[in-house]
């Protein structure tokens, strides 16, 4: 008896690895579906739930409960979804039983693409068409103009999705001019559901510092509050009208709390700026930081507060003066191999 | 059904493919010029007719002869039910060319041509793809004033090519080479119309003779 040692045919066949991603046919993912919603109701009836109303929710709950799993990594975990969920959307076979291709660019490598750019193109050639006729019978050209600014294009990542193939950097600038051309005829508004396929809108952010309104207190006093911080300190101003100049910190007058000189001028600062030292009365609170510190919070808190009281104009000369603007600087860390944030080791030369 | 396929080939033109241009359709359409005396191919001298202000005149007779050939070589591809692949580099006429295919139920291939295309084709496009029967050349060149490289590929995979060659093309490895201008519109809407008729025509008599066979 002779014993087959020759390979088979199965073997002889190519790399199946090299040839990609396998591709699921139709058939198959509807096969998928038919059999998760089968599961899905035995699962329900397992469960002693009415299997109509067996949403993903309770499918994941009772999957967990089952199949308890302490596996870090959730997608590892044993699931039960949607097959249009765990296939992911794929191009399916392009050509038919005969073998001819079911698109008319197949050939070109990047169907979708290619389509897209001579329905464009089409797009672009309707709308000179239309512009010709109208000038043929003297009639204005419409110019509304499309509001720009409120509105993007399409990103790359965006266009692969929606072409569901990949396009290369140079293919997807192509677009975009091509795209520009159209909206810059006149006549372009004939297209505009086409081209709003392609644009996104773009929330517009007004970044315009809104300055509060003053509040009365019970007794009728104009007052404002701010908030401020430098280093670690943070700070709150409260600024009140028809005052003498008495300034209150964490409870404490300001000669008790700030000794020093330098940190009662830094609080002065916002009032001498405006010339109005003796004007308003002001209490704050701060914590944090160090000496410097606070006084620097409080004053960016009291000029915050001071905006209330004050012109339009006077605010810019505050901003220009610095008043306004929060000072970054904050303790930079020790890096390794160096004795502090700057300073090396001593250098030894020997 | 082998009588159907066989009958077409007894006819020297079963498809009646000469009623559909004249010498005269091929001169207004400004077919017989050709580029400057200086960009002459060699091998294209015997289809010139002559020169006149240094500028080429292409030979109407030989063209429509040729013509008639490639037209009637594409109704019986097309009625045996071949792919057909229309490959133009040309920018002016893309969407012409690809609207043609379009509306012939063909395909089309005015873009970039990436190198594996014909030869690569497994690797490329998936193991089952079946490779075009026939390519039409609506213009030889591509954007570099080479030859396409298509040409070279069809001929290595021993694909049949028709093709417009103009006097500063290369006509060699073309099977059906079909001599006039590829650079006025006029000529080439002339060129798409005439495919359009003929694949349309042999798709037509396909159907019929098929419907005949049903009903025997």
């Amino acid at each position: 008896t002779l014993r087959l040692i020759c390979t088979s045919t199965a073997v002889q066949r190519k790399n199946v690895g090299a040839s990609g991603p396998e591709k699921y046919t139709e058939t198959f993912i509807k096969k998928q579906i038919e059999e998760f919603n089968l599961g899905k109701r035995h699962l329900a009836n397992m469960m002693g739930e009415d299997p109509e109303t067996f949403t993903q929710e309770d499918i994941d709950r009772a999957i967990a409960y089952l199949f308890p799993s302490g596996l870090f990594d959730k997608q590892a975990r044993p699931m039960m979804k949607h097959p249009t969920e765990v296939f992911p959307e794929q191009r399916k076979i392009q050509w038919g039983e005969d073998g001819r291709p079911f698109h008319f660019l197949f050939y070109t490598g990047k169907q979708s693409y290619y389509s897209l750019m001579h329905e464009t193109y089409e797009k672009l050639l309707n709308v000179q068409k239309h512009q010709d006729q109208l000038v043929a019978q003297d009639l204005p050209l419409q110019k509304e103009k499309r509001n720009l600014a409120g509105s993007r294009w399409l990103t790359k990542i965006e266009l692969e999705e929606m072409l569901l193939e990949k396009v290369s950097d140079d293919d997807y600038s192509r677009f975009i001019q091509l795209l520009q051309k159209l909206v810059a005829l006149p006549c372009a508004d004939i297209e505009e559901k086409y081209i709003q396929k392609f644009s996104k809108e773009v929330p517009m952010q007004l970044q315009k510092v809104v300055i509060e309104p003053l509040q009365y207190d019970e007794r009728g006093v104009a007052f404002s509050t701010g908030e401020g911080q430098r280093k670690t300190a943070r700070a709150t101003a409260v600024v009140y009208d028809n005052g003498t100049g008495k300034i209150t910190v964490n409870g404490i007058d300001i000669l008790h709390y700030f000794p020093v000189l330098q940190d009662r001028e830094q609080l002065l600062f916002p009032f001498q700026f405006l010339g109005r030292i003796g004007k308003h009365d002001m209490v704050c609170t701060v914590s944090g930081g160090g000496r410097s510190a606070q006084a620097g919070a409080i004053r960016l808190a009291s000029a915050k507060a001071l905006r209330s009281f004050v012109t339009e104009k006077e605010v810019e000369f505050m901003r220009q003066a610095g008043l306004l603007t929060v000072d970054p600087r904050v303790k930079e860390r020790k890096k390794p191999g160096q004795e502090g944030p700057r300073r090396k080791f001593t250098w030894k030369k020997r | 059904d082998d009588k159907m396929f066989t009958e077409p080939l007894s006819h020297p033109d079963f498809f009646s493919v000469k009623e559909l241009f004249t010498l005269k359709d091929l001169f207004d359409a400004r077919v017989h010029l050709g580029h400057k005396k200086g960009c002459r191919h060699r091998f294209m001298e015997p289809y010139i007719f002559g020169c006149r202000l240094d500028q080429d005149i292409i030979d109407l007779e030989q063209t429509m002869q040729h013509l008639q050939l490639a037209l009637n070589f594409t109704a019986h591809v097309a009625f045996r039910g071949g792919i057909i692949l229309f490959v133009s580099r040309r920018r002016q006429f893309c969407h012409l060319v690809e609207s043609t295919a379009r509306a012939c139920g063909e395909y089309a291939h005015t873009r970039y041509w990436q190198g594996g295309l014909l030869t690569n084709a497994h690797v490329q496009f998936g193991p089952g793809v079946r490779l075009p029967d026939l390519l039409i050349f609506l213009s030889t060149l591509n954007n570099v004033f080479e030859p396409h490289v298509a040409i070279r590929d069809a001929a290595k995979m021993n694909i049949p090519t028709v093709g417009v060659v103009d006097t500063n093309c290369n006509p060699c490895l073309i099977s059906y080479p079909i001599p006039g201008n590829d650079d006025s519109p006029a000529a080439l809407e002339l060129y798409c119309r005439l495919f359009r008729m003929t694949i349309n025509r042999a798709k037509d008599k396909r159907r019929l003779s098929e419907a005949a066979e049903e009903l025997q």
